[in-house]
């Protein structure tokens, strides 16, 4: 990328090597068309190919749907529902072509925009009689024009980063070292009081904010123990989620049948237990390679779920396991009355405060596993791992013990995962196996890939992204107003899935793209995406 | 022993459906190197496009001669679901070629996740059943055993099946070994950069190996649909995850494996339900699957990867 700028080493600018700079080139860097005139024939040429590939897909999806009535099956149709789609393909592309395919002029612009703008308000006002048009001409007027400033946002945005790229800023890298620290120490800080600040903030919900961040937690735990055996050891685990099972039945048997057994006497337990499986299922297949490795772990966890499912006498099966005891505060039970956590300290009984109790649990945990991470990185075996990482031959010639290498990663990141299934079956007093399905593991592996570069922060922010963001769709009530009948709830995987894709597209390699080195030799210098090798599975 | 031959034929035919998926995985992995984790769910695109285009043909349109109307069906379902595949690798594959190994994966579990959920909310999520259209079939043999006489069938269904399966990979063989289109697959194949350098448009090759991928699934998603007459959104994963099983199994990478693989997926996991426990023939596939690939750590047919330093 900078070959030719002599001034600054290219390695301090940006990544090095040329995936990194193809990845750049496709995120827009390359001059998109030549400015002036736009061609309208070629806009709409390729905006009508875009509508009858729509077309073509949504004929039997979006035209017509197979519904069970009483003699077998019939049709329904949506042919409405079929032209608002091809329309909306149609003239978004046109938009797109407008704006970002091409750098049209200002009149250009404004045509397909103001087209666009028309042609939805006139669906979201199409068929509806009354004294709702009105809004409704509103709102689809605000719709489109949101769509419009968005795609604008965009348009201007790259052309910024081509300017950028052409000037080759230089960012300075001690005051951007400086500002991450800051912000993590913030970050910190917010986390360690984020019950207050809901409780204080959101009484009304505070119960479900609590629910949501501990859900959170959760999920930033789960990416930070596969962030061993992803991020450093580049091994590509799908299967993640059945140590997370172990982890969860290891204590939901064992405080079911033993009583003695509380969750801060089982949570070891149930790491040891997941390790142990780490081991017992790494052992034979870490010989295999790459996606070798990843079906097989996929095969595994699926294993683990049926015979969680079908071992009747053993896990109770699909109606699962009941009654799992709550955390205790050395000894004190969060109950109402004597000798409960409210009554010990003399203050007013309420139910938040085990919900507050199993945020903090959840953050020790997560602090905990992040902190052991960076710790065993500078240690030999993290110096391994990530050299296994990048080249498995060269670690062998060095006489790297390869198996035990990755056999310590699988078994580590298996035991947090263990930590994080036993605080889940507490979490929750109920497991069953419908807790532990593929989209589980894909979920963790994509927020710790859309995280970017094995980086812990990163899948801070992933999982904030992917699944708070998920979760709120659940509150966006005013959207039923605005569409009627359609239920927000029932989009929320799909935009998930959409999310996922679009983050992806955008950045390719996950939203934080350059990390600090594990170790040094005297000067600190940044790693490019495309030297970390995570996930490629030698 | 006829109970034994029963199996045998069911677990051959449900062996091919899982064979023709899984040339879809095989031939995506040779080509890009990328597991398609989209691809059981477009297997389920193909079989709910198949069964909308039956139910217009049959119950709209009037028709009434099964053969032409099965005919049509598989032919429509194979160009619309081979317009998903190639739509789905445009928008999710594509903008990530050259980008690191783990990117497309994500997009393809995220491709997995929208397909899945779009076929739900346009479709709902309960069950569609078709009653099954081809009743009977040949008796191959007939025996006494202590439960009571028992008769080996093959019926017509599974006839179709098997036999277009032969055909379907008969063609596909052809195409791949015989037409410029096959030659520029497999030299993008063995060396996507030289093959790029000697003129072979590598975006198309591609993007038509989707199409065909997508094509074949669709075939599988019929014949899943006409063999167990009920169908609903989710049928995709496992389908998906066993057929890549099947070819992983087969060597993943090679066509003649990823057959191979299919049909001894599916005997096993037909045999085990026959001989022994059913909730557990997905584990009998999987340890298989791993116990194979512990011993020949690149599956049956595939090639062993050269360690170049």
């Amino acid at each position: 990328m900078a070959a030719d700028n002599v001034a600054v080493p290219a390695s301090e600018i940006n990544p090095v090597g040329a995936q990194a700079e193809r990845e750049q080139r496709k995120a827009g860097l390359e001059p998109a068309g030549p400015a002036g005139a736009f061609d309208w024939m070629a806009a709409l040429r390729s905006a009508g190919q875009a509508a009858f590939l729509a077309g073509v897909l949504a004929f039997f999806f979006i035209g017509m749907s197979t519904d069970i009535a009483p003699g077998g099956l019939v049709l329904s149709y949506r042919w409405l529902g079929l032209v608002y789609a091809i329309a909306l393909v149609f003239f978004g592309r046109l938009l797109l072509e407008a704006f970002i395919f091409h750098a049209a002029p200002a009149s250009a612009r404004a045509i397909a925009a103001v087209v666009f703008i028309l042609v939805v308000i006139g669906m979201m006002a199409y068929g509806l009689p009354g004294s709702r048009q009105a809004n409704r001409l509103l709102v689809g007027a605000v719709l489109g024009a949101l769509v419009v400033a968005v795609l604008y946002v965009v348009a201007r945005w790259r052309s910024g980063a081509r300017t950028a790229a052409r000037t080759k800023r230089v960012e300075a890298a001690p005051r951007f070292a400086w500002l991450a620290r800051a912000a993590t120490i913030v970050l910190l800080l917010v986390a360690a009081v984020l019950p207050f600040l809901i409780t204080t903030f959101f009484p009304a919900q505070q119960r479900q904010y609590i629910d949501l961040a501990i859900l959170i937690m959760t999920y930033v735990m789960l990416g930070w123990g596969l962030n061993i055996v992803v991020g450093l050891a580049g091994l590509l685990d799908l299967g993640y989620v059945a140590f997370y099972a172990v982890g969860a039945y290891s204590f939901a048997l064992l405080s079911t049948h033993f009583d003695f057994i509380g969750f801060w006497v089982a949570l070891p337990l149930a790491g040891m237990l997941a390790a142990m499986w780490g081991l017992i299922l790494g052992f034979p297949v870490l010989r295999l390679r790459g996606d070798y490795l990843a079906i097989v772990t996929l095969a595994f966890g699926e294993i683990i779920r049926i015979v969680l499912l079908n071992w009747y006498q053993f896990t109770n099966g699909p109606n699962g396991i009941s009654g799992i005891p709550k955390p205790t505060f050395f000894g004190l039970e969060f109950v109402r009355g004597s000798g409960g956590f409210a009554d010990f300290f003399g203050i007013e009984y309420s139910t938040i405060h085990r919900f507050m109790y199993l945020y903090y649990i959840i953050l020790i945990l997560a602090l905990v596993t992040n902190f052991v991470t960076m710790r065993l990185r500078r240690l030999p075996i993290g110096r391994a791992w990530e050299a296994l990482r990048e080249d498995e031959i060269a670690c062998r010639s060095l006489g790297i013990n390869t198996t035990n290498t990755k056999l310590t990663a699988f078994a580590i990141g298996a035991m947090f995962g263990g930590f994080a299934g036993s605080f889940f079956a507490t979490r929750q007093g109920f497991v069953s196996p419908e807790s532990f399905t593929f989209i589980e593991s894909a979920i963790i592996l994509a927020i710790v890939v859309l995280g970017g570069m094995g980086s812990q922060i990163g899948v801070v922010i992933a999982s904030v992204v992917m699944i708070g963001g998920i979760e709120m769709l659940r509150n966006l009530d005013f959207l039923q107003e605005i569409f009627p009948g359609v239920d927000p709830v029932q989009y929320r995987m799909l935009i998930f899935g959409l999310a996922m894709v679009a983050i992806m597209v955008w950045k390719p390699r996950g939203l934080i793209t350059t990390r600090e080195p594990s170790a040094v030799l005297k000067e600190k210098k940044k790693i490019g995406a495309d030297l970390v090798a995570q996930g490629e599975g030698h | 022993m006829e109970y034994f031959v029963q199996q045998l034929v069911n677990g051959l035919t449900l062996g091919s459906i899982y064979g023709l998926i899984a040339i879809g995985y095989t031939m995506v992995y040779g080509i890009i190197g990328m597991i398609n984790f989209a691809h059981g769910d477009i297997f389920m695109i193909g079989s709910f496009i198949a069964l909308a285009t039956f139910l217009i043909l049959t119950t709209v349109l009037g028709f009434a001669f099964l053969p032409v109307v099965l005919l049509i069906v598989i032919i429509v379902a194979m160009l619309f679901t081979a317009a998903w595949g190639w739509s789905v690798e445009r928008i999710a594959y594509r903008p990530l070629r050259g980008s690191f190994r783990l990117a497309p994966l994500i997009t393809a579990i995220g491709m997995s996740i929208v397909l899945q959920n779009f076929v739900q909310i346009t479709q709902g999520a309960r069950v569609k059943p078709l009653p099954p259209q081809i009743q009977g079939g040949i008796t191959l043999m007939t025996g006494q055993t202590d439960a009571g006489p028992i008769v080996v069938q093959i019926s017509y269904m599974q006839m179709i099946i098997i036999v277009s399966t032969i055909v379907l990979m008969a063609g596909f063989t052809l195409l791949i070994s015989r037409t410029p289109l096959g030659r520029a697959q497999r030299a993008c194949e063995q060396d996507t950069k030289m093959a790029a350098l000697l003129g072979v448009d590598v975006d198309r090759t591609i993007s038509l190996t989707f199409v065909m991928g997508a094509a074949l699934a669709a075939v599988a998603g019929f014949m899943f649909l006409m063999l167990y007459g009920v169908i609903d959104f989710y049928i995709g994963f496992l389908a998906g995850v066993k057929a890549f099983t099947a070819a992983v199994l087969g060597g993943i990478g090679s066509l003649p494996g990823a057959m191979l693989g299919g049909l001894l997926i599916g005997l096993i996991e037909v045999f085990w339900s026959g001989y022994f426990t059913v909730e557990y023939k997905d584990v009998a596939a999987f340890s298989i699957l791993a116990i194979v690939l512990i011993f020949l750590p690149s599956g049956l047919l595939g090639k062993p990867e050269v360690e170049k330093v």
